[in-house]
């Protein structure tokens, strides 16, 4: 992150402290648990200015406030992440960007986790994915930006790093029970590879219940299709479109499915 | 008297500083490398931890020395059409392709054994292109094969030397063997080269299993060329700078010459790369960016200056048809490419970022390759007077194309380009084809003009035994584009 948008941000973060030590100086006047529209602001801030000292700031301030940590999370950290997603979309955001961002978001929920476990509460979680990047291939930042931004909207995402074999895959997202196997290839020689990750999870016979999606540079939608996988993504934030889709095929598909 | 046009990214000083900092980069934090070359990196005085080798600078250098000044590779009759040293320039068509433009409908398919074949044979009749290479992955070919398969069919169509590459350790031997035979036998291959293999790093700083017994076996096999393909991705891979991105190419070619000298010292290797941005918006890597091609011609400048033979990977377009984007970017990496003195210049005929190959673009990249090669022919004062003697002839009425110097000098001074390129000639029927249907046209010319010629039929047995042999596991019947299932079941020859 630039040194202006971390100064803009410590300014904000300084705004939002100074109204909470105004509050101590009053005696606590704002009853516990209460958090004004200016915090969640400089939450939601934090993600898109990719700072993630003030988000990490604000996480702390909203636990020893008495804040609900998902009423953190939902109204200001995740509304972040939205509008990052939507200015990635609109051209305005970059690559850069949205990794600080995504760094922001892991720094704040570093500390709302552990709370909300405290709690026995847990956020809604959208699907379980197996992620990797296919046999052959040492390509990791697609991947990593994918499984960023899924675990930032909701995802529980298991990440089995790069060169990963097809039985690999088949085994992780049996024993998660995974909903979702997500294969990266960055390359034109191991892109075939995928077509492996989808015939062992054929093998293993979990085709039914897990989703397959691919990306990579040289993937395309075609050869998705090729290959028999279920959704093709061509950058970090259409895969977590495609996840979502995905997820809601599952639900209906379940939901038809007799008893 | 000849003047030459050349164009260069960097001075001096910052080319040392370059390889001082790549010459550190080897030694801290190091280079990962594979365990197959753990002792000998060992035995040479590298400290090799947790799979990390930490090169000394003076000794990086010492084998920096040892690497031939240049080679040459041979055609079939034997003769050194590609010299790989100073300021000689050539170009290959792009490599390892997975899909093809359809020459009908112009969508990617799939690329088949049928369309490498075809881009071979208009290689071959292109003399734009002084080597060939195995532009496509068939995809009508078992997987487990398909690397030496596209070696063979390059082999069969063609005279010319080639750029090629194993897909794994193992196939190497494969590939070496089709070459050997096509030679007629290792002895004759080692005086007359054919190939080049293309060997990569992984960025960054990292030589893999694959990589490394890659550079360790060419080395011993003593017969073709290594050439190192570092592919950093600036901002991703590799450093966001320009100049970052090259000392870590630096870095990457300079260890994986330390592997291959220790390997067999003397060898040929050659100082390549396919670098490119990272698009931070897309997370793409155009080749067709200007930055990518400043990449390019940035870490030649630096093999150049070490004093060894080069290779690039440009002539290619982002696009995803053949329009003016794609070739806009193709012709300016071209010119680039040829000003810049590079060696060898992969690329020609892909677009969309590598991922599909055109024989119609390849037709059209033929000609942008052919105005950069009268380009880098630069100006000749061919005549004593340069203009006042032929004015003395013509007077204020300037009637130049009557003087027998404009008769004799012409076609030095001037590049006559195909049909591709619309100079006004009227087409027979009086039409005004667009330029797809002029490539499609000379597509069509060149392959109805292309003449196979074989090999000595014992060679052509022999190389058809060895095929059907190393073919016969993957279950593949016949061998696609030279034996047909049907004469193989009637000739009983699988």
């Amino acid at each position: 992150m630039s040194a202006r948008r971390e100064w803009k941000c410590a300014i904000r973060h300084c705004f939002v402290i100074s109204i909470t030590d105004w509050r101590h100086a009053l005696g606590s006047a704002w009853p516990r648990g209460f958090m004004p529209d200016a915090t969640f602001s400089a939450m939601r801030q934090s993600i898109i200015d990719g700072a993630p000292d003030t988000a990490s700031g604000l996480a702390q301030q909203a636990v020893s406030s008495g804040i609900a940590p998902i009423d953190a999370i939902n109204e200001g950290f995740v509304l972040g992440m939205h509008d990052v997603g939507d200015q990635f979309a609109r051209g305005q955001m970059y690559l850069p960007d949205m990794m600080a961002s995504a760094e922001a978001m892991r720094a704040a929920m570093a500390v709302l986790d552990p709370e909300l476990k405290k709690l026995g509460t847990e956020r809604p979680m959208a699907g379980v994915v197996v992620l990797g990047t296919t046999k052959g291939d040492i390509h990791e930042i697609g991947k990593i930006l994918v499984g960023t931004l899924l675990t930032a909207h909701g995802f529980r995402v298991h990440d089995l790093g790069v060169d990963v074999a097809g039985k690999k895959f088949a085994a992780k997202a049996q024993e998660l029970q995974a909903d979702i196997v997500g294969v990266s290839a960055l390359l034109t020689t191991t892109m075939r590879n995928q077509k492996s990750v989808v015939e062992a999870i054929e093998k293993a016979g979990l085709r039914p219940q897990v989703k397959i999606m691919v990306g990579g540079a040289p993937v395309t939608r075609r050869w998705a299709e090729e290959i028999g996988a279920d959704g093709y993504a061509k950058d970090a934030m259409s895969a977590v479109d495609l996840a979502r889709q995905l997820m809601e095929q599952k639900t209906r598909a379940a939901v038809a499915e007799p008893v | 008297m000849r003047i030459r046009p050349k164009f260069q990214l960097l001075d001096k000083p910052l080319l040392e500083r370059i390889l001082d900092e790549a010459f550190q980069l080897i030694e801290d934090p190091g280079v990962r490398v594979a365990p197959y070359v753990f002792e000998l990196l060992r035995g040479a005085g590298i400290t090799v931890e947790g799979g990390v080798a930490h090169i000394p600078e003076a000794l990086a250098h010492r084998l920096l020395d040892l690497v031939p000044r240049g080679f040459c590779l041979y055609d079939r009759s034997g003769k050194p059409t590609v010299r790989y040293a100073g300021d000689d320039v050539h170009f290959d068509p792009g490599s390892s392709c997975l899909n093809i433009l359809d020459p009908e409908t112009q969508q990617p398919r799939p690329a088949l054994s049928s369309d490498l074949v075809k881009m071979v044979q208009v290689a071959e009749m292109l003399p734009h292109f002084a080597a060939q290479s195995t532009a496509m992955v068939c995809n009508d070919v078992p997987q487990e094969i398909s690397d030496w398969y596209r070696l063979l069919l390059v082999l069969w169509y063609s005279e010319k030397p080639v750029v090629t590459g194993a897909f794994s350790a193992s196939s190497l031997h494969t590939l070496l063997e089709l070459l050997a035979i096509e030679s007629g036998g290792r002895e004759a291959l080692r005086e007359h080269p054919r190939a080049v293999f293309d060997v990569c790093p992984s960025p960054p700083l990292n030589w893999s299993e694959f990589g490394s017994q890659n550079l360790v076996d060419l080395a011993r096999a003593g017969v073709p060329a290594a050439e190192i393909v570092s592919m950093p991705l600036a901002g991703a891979t590799a450093p966001v700078t320009l100049v970052g991105s090259i000392v870590q190419h630096a870095a990457e070619c300079i260890s994986g010459i330390v592997i291959h000298q220790l390997a067999l010292p003397g060898s040929p290797i050659v100082w390549g790369g396919a670098p490119a941005i990272f698009d931070m918006r897309t997370g793409k890597t155009p080749m067709g960016a200007i930055e990518t091609a400043m990449l390019d011609v940035g870490c030649a400048e630096v093999g150049k200056f070490l004093g060894l033979p080069t290779h690039a990977y440009m002539v290619a377009g982002d696009g995803r048809v053949i329009d003016a984007q794609v070739e806009m970017e193709s012709g300016m990496s071209t010119v680039l490419g040829a000003l810049a003195g590079i060696n060898m210049i992969s690329g020609a005929g892909m677009l969309d970022f590598l991922a599909c190959h055109s024989v119609e673009k390849l037709v059209i990249d033929a000609e942008a390759i052919a105005s950069a090669q009268r380009l880098i022919e630069g100006v000749d004062a061919r005549t004593d007077s340069l203009a006042v003697a032929m004015f003395a002839q013509t007077g204020l009425q300037g009637d130049f194309l009557k003087l027998k110097e404009t008769r004799a000098l012409f076609r030095k001074e001037q590049h006559f380009p195909s049909a591709i390129i619309d100079r006004g000639l009227a087409s027979m029927d009086g039409s005004s084809p667009d330029i797809l249907q002029r490539a499609r046209q000379r597509v069509e010319e060149l392959l109805s003009a292309y003449e196979r010629h074989p090999l000595p039929p014992n060679r052509e047995e022999e190389l058809i035994a060895f095929a059907q042999r190393e073919a016969k596991d993957s279950g593949l019947e016949g061998l696609p584009e030279i034996l047909r299932p049907e004469y193989v079941h009637e000739t009983g020859l699988i």
